[in-house]
């Protein structure tokens, strides 16, 4: 690990100012934030990230850890820990796919450390990204190629990718938020923003260093996640190379609002493991309105949500395993007992 | 150049500490340097110069109800801190990446990886390790008995870490079958494949424990 500057933020708006003073990519900024550390702190010991001053962010948990719900939505501090978020009894009875993607991600000592903010930017898993002695990788060296694109890819995306990278976007919690449309507040050198949490990852095309739209110094405060009528219906499936502990090989985020007659009236889909960013499958949910959620309905929906999927060498099986993955995620939702 | 904005606010001491012992005192340096705050941002504090990027952070770590004071790095680990400057190595290293378990220890009474957080972030909270878990007069945990009643290791390895994890994880409430055990305690790799062992050894501290 390269040495550092190790400062506490006391204020949002000190932090911020002090991140802000560099330009240009965050991920690439001389300055970074430490919420949990458990993305930072491992990239950094591999020399993937090598800040010049890391800025903890834990002491403004006070004012951004809480977990409020209301019925207009949640309210979901930054710095609220996953294991706080995935135990709160709201969030389990009104919006059980955010509590699922939480229960169903890292460990549970990750998982008490983990803030939700840092969770949505957590950078991938890609191994030629994380082990650099690897020269090229677009994301960590920009020009310098994809060593993926010819070498082992099987858990590399298939949607959303470019010929500069294929990585796949790792986390499990932003398919839920991009799902339910959920809303990012932001607070930053240039004052405060708020962004759809869908926009907040960036597909990789000629620029996979960027991933992201916030700049340097930029803070996620709060998450908003807006109540409807098909929170309650929810869930999320992760499938796995082993049953626990272990990134997505495909996942689905699915919501639904059924009318009589199991007739589809809102389907929100998000997929992960498969995609080089949270991916919100319109779709497949286009292929369900309006109709009645059987197989057939759902594998069509499937279908389309793989309509333009680009294999590699090793990651074929990743179109069949995703919708295969879709097709459950629907039919169990739909088989959900919800109470009122 | 940007302005520095993390000068050290003037007169800002390091917390007294208590307790010190010999090994914490020969870990202490005399030149350490408080953790200084990022205060708002001030004309003073533009002024000053960078301070040094190797300057030691002056830490106190409360490790088993005891503090210790230390000069250390600010790369350093909780992990590094422990083994390697307070002397206690029941906390072990498998990984030191996240993904084993065996540096688990307890931060305010909740399991965290000690090698994924830095020991500046585990100032002013109360860390126990293997070695805090035991009675004063010796007497061993419940969860420590029932490792060895079940005979729950063999290299012993993977074990401070587990039995850590073990107890949170009763204290957690996620204690309440098998399926349940091995699920919340899957952060915790052996690579003695003890499992079955293990899961029995939490279900008996579990109905010992009250929890
Ligand atoms: C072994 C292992 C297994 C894992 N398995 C999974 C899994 O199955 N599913 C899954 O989803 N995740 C998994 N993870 C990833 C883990 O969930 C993330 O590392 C974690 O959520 C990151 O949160 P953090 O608070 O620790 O972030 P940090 O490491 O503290 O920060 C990460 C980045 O975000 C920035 N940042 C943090 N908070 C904010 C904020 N509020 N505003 C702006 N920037 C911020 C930091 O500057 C840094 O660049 C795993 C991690 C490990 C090590
Ligand atoms: S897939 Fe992306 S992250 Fe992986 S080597 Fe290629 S450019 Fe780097
Ligand atoms: S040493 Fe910390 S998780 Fe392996
Ligand atoms: S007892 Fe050997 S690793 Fe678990």
């Amino acid at each position: 690990m390269q040495p550092f500057h190790y400062r506490r933020a006391d204020s949002l708006d000190a932090a911020a100012q002090a991140a802000g003073a560099s330009r240009g990519s965050r991920v690439e900024a001389p300055v970074q934030f430490v919420a949990g550390g458990t993305t930072l702190l491992d990239l950094m010991k591999i020399e993937v990230m090598r800040p010049a001053t890391v800025i903890d962010i834990n002491p403004l948990a006070d004012r951004y850890g809480a977990i409020d719900a209301t019925d207009r939505g949640l309210r979901l501090g930054a710095l609220a820990r996953m294991a706080q978020a995935a135990d709160d009894p709201a969030v389990r009875r009104d919006y059980p796919v955010i509590a699922q993607t939480l229960d169903l991600a890292a460990s549970q000592q990750l998982r008490n450390m983990a803030t939700l903010g840092g969770n949505l930017l957590q950078r991938t898993r890609c191994p030629y990204f994380r082990d650099v002695s690897w020269t090229a990788c677009n994301k960590r060296d920009p020009g310098s190629g994809c060593a993926a694109l010819e070498g082992v890819n099987r858990k590399h995306a298939v949607l959303g990718v470019s010929e500069a990278c294929i990585a796949t976007y790792p986390g499990d919690f932003a398919q839920a938020l991009v799902a339910l449309d959920a809303r990012l507040e932001i607070a930053g050198p240039q004052g405060r923003r708020e962004i759809a949490a869908a926009d907040l990852h960036r597909l990789p095309g000629e620029t996979p260093n960027v991933e992201t739209q916030l700049g340097p110094g930029e803070l996620i405060t709060s998450i908003l996640v807006p109540a409807g009528a098909w929170t309650r219906r929810s869930l999320y499936l992760k499938v796995r190379d082993r049953e626990s502990y272990d990134f997505a090989l495909a996942s689905a985020a699915v919501a639904l609002e059924l009318g009589d007659d199991d007739t589809v009236r809102e389907a929100r889909i998000a997929l992960g493991g498969v995609a080089t960013v949270p991916w919100r499958a319109r779709a497949a949910e286009d292929a369900l309105k309006g109709r009645r959620l059987d197989e057939a309905a759902a594998e069509a929906a499937a279908e389309a949500a793989f309509a333009d999927a680009q294999i590699r060498e090793h990651n074929a099986y990743k179109v069949d395993l995703g919708r295969r993955t879709l097709v459950r995620a629907l039919l169990d939702a739909a088989r959900l007992e919800i109470r009122t | 150049m940007t302005p520095d904005l993390f000068a050290r606010p003037e007169g800002r001491s390091s917390p007294a500490a208590s307790g010190l012992d010999r090994r914490s005192f020969l870990g202490a340096g005399a030149c350490g340097a408080a953790v200084p705050l990022l205060g708002p941002v001030s004309a003073d504090a533009q002024a000053a110069a960078p301070p040094d990027i190797r300057q030691p952070l002056d830490l106190t770590l409360t490790i088993n109800g005891r503090d210790h004071r230390l000069a250390l790095d600010a790369r350093t680990t909780l992990l590094d801190a422990l083994r390697e400057r307070i002397g206690l190595t029941g906390t072990k290293k498998g990984c030191d990446q996240g993904q084993c378990g065996a540096c688990t220890v307890l931060l305010d009474g909740t399991r965290v990886l000690s090698c994924l957080t830095l020991a500046a972030m585990a100032e002013g909270r109360e860390v126990t390790t293997i070695e805090g878990l035991a009675g004063p007069d010796g007497t061993l945990h419940p969860m420590q008995q029932a490792f060895v009643d079940h005979d729950a290791f063999q290299c012993g390895y993977c074990t401070p870490g587990q039995i850590l994890s073990a107890v949170a994880c009763v204290n957690e409430g996620h204690a309440n079958d098998p399926a349940q055990i091995r699920e919340y305690m899957s952060g915790n790799l052996c690579r003695c494949a003890a499992y079955p062992n293990i899961v029995a050894a939490v279900e008996q501290a579990k109905a010992e424990m009250g929890a």
